[in-house]
């Protein structure tokens, strides 16, 4: 799929490749015929309805789900060319539910990607604490001491802390309240652009998509719908399926606007 | 009290011996239980049938279970030429162990399927291979509901071993069998409160470890299985190898006073002689024989009628003198078995009524009883109604009771004595028929062979000349009222007297 001059410039090819992946569950097409390329650093938004593929493609990069057909490569490499564990000791994953580990202390759940992989550094505990802005101190508490927002911050912090440049966001500020998610939007955006990753972010949220990509990709039963920038978005570009959604946080905004008017 | 002192003297060895039992049963099943358990959550066919079988498994009453093993170790010792017991510690073992699957595996697979799917799906995306899931999150988030379900396992295991007295293993369960025997209830008391006593230890133990994990108070699960490791290690001590080896012997009896006087006599007798005893009490009538030809134990002794009819599935019933040399010859030649010879009375199954009734309804023989029976009810003991004894008679006379009960011998008499059956099927060396006046029936046809004590020693003794010169005094040495009173001193409901004792005074009576 790559032009053959580009197989020893690993630099020019595109970080992320997906050729025409399907996933079928029994008859139903989760993701139908997707072929897509993401370049190196850039913070992608995948967005859509529930039940419109999103989540599925976006864990056939991490091998949660397998494709029923096609290929999905990461700096050139089929994902299926090693074991999926040492795969995914490579990329952060936060999803919704963040699944910390309850018999384990915040510093055993941040460190945990070092300690299978055969590395320990407790620095990095601290460190990656410092990160996510949460104080030193809960290193020593068990998980269900903390707040919602407090525990999603550990679950970036345990994602980022094998020293991944590929971080999925799996709807993992959805469970927040708005004040929160807003936070550790902005939070997750700058420790994108200062730590070089390529961010991919699904969500049923255009307007957080809008604010904190560069790219939008629009996902409707299992296909890619609109594929644009958050500024040609705004301008109304993208197509029906795309508008549509904008248009929530648009007529939101007029609505404030025209209470202060 | 002091006979309840007397009897917590006979604890330690059989609680270590139960002790033992439990735990390699736990530990076996513990084994079994945790690949199955983790290979059920994983898979729902296996689930299904694992899951199913030990269930099912747990339909069986324990004391079936034991006894079932006692049938399939025999023919699969047969099958691969010998060398597997079918007595004592093996079949208790493997009943015991089914026993513990069900509990574990089913918290096992509880376990599981309770944890987070969001932990599972954080351990995965973290890049953890199977092995580490397992040894990292799986294990640990399951292991207080596991734990909790070991502990139901190992109450259920101490409890049910104290059955495994049946099939001739050692247990506290050989105090509660020969106490209730005996209506020694002292002995039964301090067996039930033992087996309860160890069960709570260990429920309590177990619960330490549980807790501890769940609240994770490292140093209280320590403490507990530190102290349950110990405990364990402490309560089997006596069984630790010591000297004496081949100079043990152990003497087996069946469920019933007479049985355990003359264990007790005979026992005293090679004891005197320079051996080591140790008494199998409560073995069951058909496993009994069994254990002596496999070897389990060295000697006791049996009725003629019963290895005829039961052994040697004979139906025809010969004269007494020719019966005891048929049997002598078949267990030597089929079995390797020696008999040594008759005691010289007989304790055969015999027909009994209250005297006066059997005088008011005319009754003096089995022929008399066929035609009142069908307003009758027969008592009869455990295994009576099974017997081929029963078919015999039944065979001779047509004789069809409104209703029979079978009851432990103890509890027969009370129940003819209280009316609440009108015949039962007594022994005729029991002292209970004398003390309560009671009509034994004749057998016109004599459908009910012969029923001579008859000592009986393993193939390893039959020719140990030492041995059979401390038993053969015993031959013909004792007669019928002597060995009644004997009986009804242990039988009786006052001033009872213990089988070592009423073995003491038999001794004396008959001059030995």
């Amino acid at each position: 799929m790559f032009p053959a001059s580009y197989r020893n410039m690993p630099d020019n090819l595109p970080a992320l490749a997906f050729d025409r992946v399907t996933k079928r569950y029994g008859a139903t097409i989760a993701v139908d015929s997707v072929s897509l390329e993401i370049a190196r650093g850039s913070f992608v938004a995948l967005v859509g309805t529930s039940g419109s593929g999103k989540s599925t493609l976006l864990k056939t990069l991490n091998r949660l789900v397998e494709p029923s057909e096609g290929h999905v490569t990461i700096d050139g490499t089929d994902v299926t060319a090693e074991p999926a564990p040492m795969l995914r000791r490579r990329i952060g994953y936060v999803f919704q539910n963040i699944g910390l580990f309850p018999h384990m202390t915040i510093a055993q759940n941040i460190a945990i990607g070092l300690k299978i992989a055969g590395r320990s550094d407790e620095a990095k505990v601290a460190e990656l604490l410092d990160l996510v802005d949460l104080p030193r101190a809960i290193a020593d508490r068990m998980p269900d001491a903390l707040s919602g927002g407090q525990r999603q911050r550990v679950g970036i912090a345990r994602a980022l802390a094998p020293g991944a440049k590929l971080l999925l966001l799996d709807e993992a500020f959805g469970a927040l309240d708005p004040v929160t998610r807003d936070a550790l939007g902005t939070r997750i955006r700058a420790l994108h652009d200062r730590l070089g990753l390529t961010t991919i972010l699904v969500t049923h949220d255009m307007a957080e998509a809008l604010l904190l990509a560069d790219r939008v990709l629009v996902m409707k039963t299992g296909r890619i719908v609109a594929d644009a920038t958050p500024a040609d978005l705004v301008a109304g570009k993208g197509g029906g399926d795309a508008q549509a959604l904008v248009q929530v946080p648009r007529a939101q905004a007029e609505r404030l606007q025209a209470l202060v008017a | 009290m002091s006979a309840f002192v007397d009897a917590l003297g006979r604890v330690p060895p059989l609680l270590a011996a139960h002790v033992l039992l439990s735990a390699s049963a736990l530990l076996l099943g513990i084994a079994i239980s945790l690949p199955l358990g983790i290979w059920s959550a994983r898979n729902a066919t296996v689930a299904r049938v694992s899951l199913g079988f030990a269930s099912l498994v747990q339909t069986v009453p324990s004391l079936a279970l034991l006894a079932l093993f006692y049938p399939v170790l025999l023919s699969l010792s047969a099958l691969v030429g010998g060398g597997i017991p079918a007595l004592g510690f093996l079949p208790s073992l493997i009943a015991l162990t089914l026993y513990a699957l069900l509990p574990i595996i089913r918290n096992a697979v509880a376990g599981l399927h309770g944890i987070d799917p969001a932990v599972i799906q954080a351990a995965d995306a973290v890049g953890m291979t199977p092995a580490q899931k397992l040894r990292l999150v799986e294990a640990p988030l399951v292991a207080p509901v596991l734990i909790a379900g070991i502990r139901t396992a190992a109450v259920w295991t101490i409890g049910a071993a104290t059955l495994s007295t049946t099939v001739g293993q050692p247990s506290l369960g050989d105090m509660i069998f020969a106490g209730l025997q005996t209506q020694n209830w002292a002995l039964v008391l301090a067996g039930c409160l033992s087996a309860a006593a160890l069960a709570l230890a260990v429920d309590a133990l177990i619960g330490g470890i549980e807790y501890g994990i769940r609240a994770r108070r490292r140093w209280l699960w320590i403490a507990s299985a530190v102290v349950l490791v110990a405990g364990t290690a402490i309560a089997t001590l006596p069984l630790w190898p010591k000297s004496g080896g081949d100079r043990t012997v152990v003497v087996g009896a069946k469920n019933f006073s007479e049985q355990y006087i003359l264990a007790r006599l005979i026992g005293d007798r090679l004891e005197r002689a320079g051996y080591t005893v140790e008494y199998r009490d409560g073995l069951g009538s058909a496993v009994v024989f069994g254990a002596l030809s496999g070897g389990d134990i060295d000697v006791y002794v049996d009725y003629a009628g019963t290895i005829w009819a039961n052994e040697m599935k004979r139906r025809d019933v010969p004269e007494h003198r020719a019966m005891v040399a048929a049997i002598a010859d078949w267990a030597a030649r089929e079995h390797g078995v020696g008999l040594i010879g008759s005691l010289g009375f007989e304790n055969a199954y015999a027909f009994a009524m209250k005297g006066a009734d059997a005088r008011a309804k005319r009754i003096a023989s089995l022929d008399d009883l066929v035609r009142v029976a069908p307003q009758m009810t027969l008592g009869s003991d455990l295994e009576f109604l099974e017997r081929p004894e029963w078919a015999a008679v039944k065979r001779a006379y047509p004789l069809r009771f409104a209703k029979t009960t079978p009851y432990s011998p103890t509890f027969m008499y009370r129940a003819l004595e209280s009316g609440n059956v009108d015949v039962i099927s007594a022994f005729s060396s029991d002292g209970r028929i004398a003390a309560d006046s009671l009509t034994v029936l004749t057998d016109p046809r004599h459908a009910i062979p012969g029923y001579d004590a008859i000592l009986m020693v393993a193939p390893s003794r039959a020719k140990d000349a030492m041995f059979r010169a401390a038993l053969t005094p015993l031959v013909g040495r004792i007669p019928v009222e002597a060995m009644r009173a004997a009986n009804y001193q242990v039988d009786r409901d006052a001033d009872k007297q213990t089988p070592e004792a009423a073995a003491r005074w038999l001794a004396a009576k008959v001059g030995l």
